[in-house]
């Protein structure tokens, strides 16, 4: 399965974003085969409104089932619903740290928004 | 550095020329080297104080308008029907049609509908945004286009230029100069910040503005302080004034008396705290409330 | 004739031009506040309201039973208003500008729009000046749909004087569009100046002829002067700084009313707008 990590960097040793729309880019790990791939949001950074909508239809896009972030917005929140993905949050400095924290089932699910629209 | 570290102070006003961005500037000399943000990217004027030495330019992109191809439009005028902004309009002596950019609001439903794929639609240059040293620190600015839109887009981008600097470079605080209003580009300039500063003056517009900045405030969650500038113009308004902020959950951060060497000052190219001024010690005062 | 007041810069008495203006007109003008993020003109004026409207922008509404999640509407839509993963698209209402594009792009027909409400349009009788205001919602971003409504109370059988938003940005042109003529508020500072500039340069583009009142004219310098010179600018106005003015300003009232010399100045004002109108202004 892949699972979306919000990140500043390309590697797993990289910080964790804890934005979610307005994260720098995504580390997308597959746990099959244990590889990843890095996407850049830079893009979407831009918008001025609707950057978690954007996000996550990049994370669509990749095929992730899950992310892994810091806080999620409204918009945000409806739109990974929708799209049946899952939001687990952490407060793990960097990527690696997220990911062993994933696979040890000790992630927090996320049910609701937990900061204001526009939070970035 | 983890980003909760840095504090961002966001300075605006709901109503127009109140004296924001003289005492935001004076904030950037009195806060020992912050990043500073202007994001009043409509009328940027912060940069008329600092004099910053540009040290990158990038240029700002803003979705896309419409261009109708006079050879391969039939003068159908289903483009016309269709837009809902009144953006597209006759050729004089009929027979095609032409978008006007100013109205344009880059929705596509035109280039989507045309019959005859006579409608382009190319990505717009809508301004830029720079990076600069400046005496103060460095700073983030931006110069919108001429009847440009989508301003809200440009702050945005300012205020994550001026946090990124913030974070790799360890300032611990962003100062944004926020536009006037309520309205798109006010949003994009203080949702998520740590703190706003309402900059008012002793008039019934000034009240009537703040009452309504406060709400935004609050609609947002940010904790607002208030200050009124030329207080001493209506001192019973100023007293009004800083009743209606307690009322409304905002902190008084203190009082600034009316001051022509603030029009000095600007003449210039200094920061009222870096002249001779009269109101200096009370920017002063107002800048230690904040507790930055 | 349709007159905007406008200015780079806020709070160069913008809507000190207007009222005072609109006043000296007397009857038979229409007075537009435009700066619907806040509108000030009714504290000065503080007329007899009128009426009040809701106003609204169509947001698309899906039916659920007709859509087979084809996704068409969020391919078009360029404000990730309408977004769709596979299933019955999302509504963002917020971010929707009302282009209509995603009911008509859909094959099923399972778009209707239906109103969201941005603010009101009030109304307002003050001593024979008609009041037209706009008011944004607090958390609304979107201005110019509702200056665009405010607009449309028009009476082209009157004067009307449009009291635009500060800046330069979409609001402004929303406003200053299908203008007859232009004032432009500035005051002689450095600040002044630098937003004066952008102004005048977006005013050019719109091709509406327009004039400078330099108000608070002896705080600064004569750089403003200068400019209007070398671009040949016509300055309709010039309004001292007169503490007298800042403080019948600063308690919501006329200075035509308060100090009675100024009267003959916004008649002059009126005088020359009509003048260089005729000529074409700058």
């Amino acid at each position: 399965m892949k699972v979306a990590f919000t990140t500043s960097g390309t590697t797993l040793d990289a910080p964790m974003d804890p934005r979610f729309g307005r994260a720098q880019g995504f580390i997308v790990y597959d746990t099959e085969n244990d590889t990843f791939e890095a996407v850049d949001n830079r893009q979407v950074l831009n918008s001025a409104h609707g950057a978690g909508i954007q996000a996550t239809e990049a994370i669509v896009r990749q095929g992730a089932k899950c992310v892994v972030t810091g806080h999620c917005g409204p918009n945000a929140h409806r739109a990974l619903n929708a799209a049946g993905i899952r939001i687990y949050t952490t407060e793990a400095p960097t990527v690696a740290e997220a990911l062993e924290a994933y696979r040890a089932g000790a992630l927090a699910t996320l049910n609701a928004a937990d900061v204001d629209g526009h939070w970035s | 550095m983890p980003e909760s570290k840095i504090q961002e102070l966001v300075i605006i006003s709901g109503k127009g020329g109140t004296g924001k961005t003289s005492i935001a500037a004076s904030f950037a000399v009195l806060a020992g080297f912050p990043v500073i943000a202007d994001c009043d990217v409509d009328a940027a004027d912060m940069h008329l104080i600092l004099a910053p030495s540009v040290r990158e330019r990038h240029e700002f992109r803003c979705g896309n308008e419409a261009v109708i191809r006079p050879d391969d439009c039939t003068g159908c005028g289903r483009c016309r029907d269709l837009c809902r902004f009144d953006a597209i309009a006759e050729v004089k002596g009929g027979g095609s049609y032409v978008v006007d950019p100013v109205a344009c609001e880059g929705c596509g439903v035109c280039v989507r509908f045309c019959p005859e794929r006579a409608i382009d639609f190319p990505e717009s240059l809508c301004g830029e945004w720079m990076v600069s040293e400046t005496r103060s620190g460095p700073m983030v600015h931006a110069r919108l286009g001429i009847a440009a839109e989508n301003s809200g887009k440009l702050v945005s981008t300012v205020r994550r230029e001026a946090r990124r600097l913030a974070e790799e470079n360890g300032h611990r605080l962003v100062l944004v100069d926020g536009p006037p209003g309520i309205g798109c580009p006010v949003i994009a300039s203080m949702t998520g910040a740590s703190q706003a500063l309402v900059v008012t003056e002793p008039t019934v517009s000034g009240e009537h503005d703040l009452e309504r900045v406060l709400k935004l405030a609050r609609h947002f969650d940010i904790p607002a302080a208030v200050c009124v500038n030329k207080w001493d113009l209506n001192p019973e308004m100023t007293e009004r004034i800083e009743a209606l902020a307690v009322r409304s959950g905002a902190r008084i951060a203190g009082r600034i008396r009316y001051d022509r060497a603030v029009t000095l000052a600007q003449i210039q190219e200094k920061a009222v705290v870096e002249i001779d001024a009269p109101s200096a010690g009370d920017i002063r005062l107002v800048w230690e409330s904040l507790g930055l | 004739m349709i007159i905007s007041v406008a200015s780079g810069k806020g709070g160069t008495g913008k809507t000190t031009v207007s009222v005072n203006l609109a006043r000296t007109i007397g009857s038979g003008v229409q007075l537009l506040d435009c700066d619907v993020e806040e509108p000030n003109a009714h504290l000065f004026l503080r007329g007899r309201e009128t009426g009040s409207e809701i106003v609204t922008i169509p947001i698309p509404e899906v039916d659920e039973s007709l859509c087979d999640g084809c996704g068409e509407c969020g391919r078009l839509c360029r404000y990730h208003a309408i977004v769709s993963f596979g299933s019955v698209p999302l509504v963002f209402p917020e971010l929707c500008h009302g282009c209509g594009g995603c009911t008509l792009v859909c094959p099923r027909g399972a778009i209707r729009e239906t109103g969201k409400r941005i603010g009101v349009v009030e109304t307002c009788d003050a001593n024979s000046i008609s009041l037209i205001q706009g008011r944004l919602d607090i958390g609304v971003a979107m201005a110019p749909p509702l200056i665009r409504a405010v607009k449309a109370r028009l009476n082209r059988e009157m004067t009307a004087i449009l009291d635009a938003p500060p800046g330069t940005s979409c609001p402004v042109i929303a406003t200053v569009r299908g203008s007859d003529f232009v004032v432009l508020v500035t005051e002689p500072t450095p600040f002044g100046l630098h937003d004066l500039r952008l102004a005048v340069d977006m005013i050019r583009e719109l091709s509406i002829p327009f004039g400078v009142v330099v108000n608070r004219m002896g705080v600064g310098d004569d750089r403003v002067h200068r400019f209007c010179r070398e671009e040949e600018i016509p300055i309709l106005l010039e309004i001292p700084d007169d503490r007298r003015i800042a403080e019948a300003y600063s308690r919501g009232e006329l200075v035509v009313d308060r100090v009675p010399e100024y009267a003959s100045h916004f008649a002059t004002l009126l005088w020359n707008i009509r003048e260089f109108r005729n000529a074409g202004g700058a």
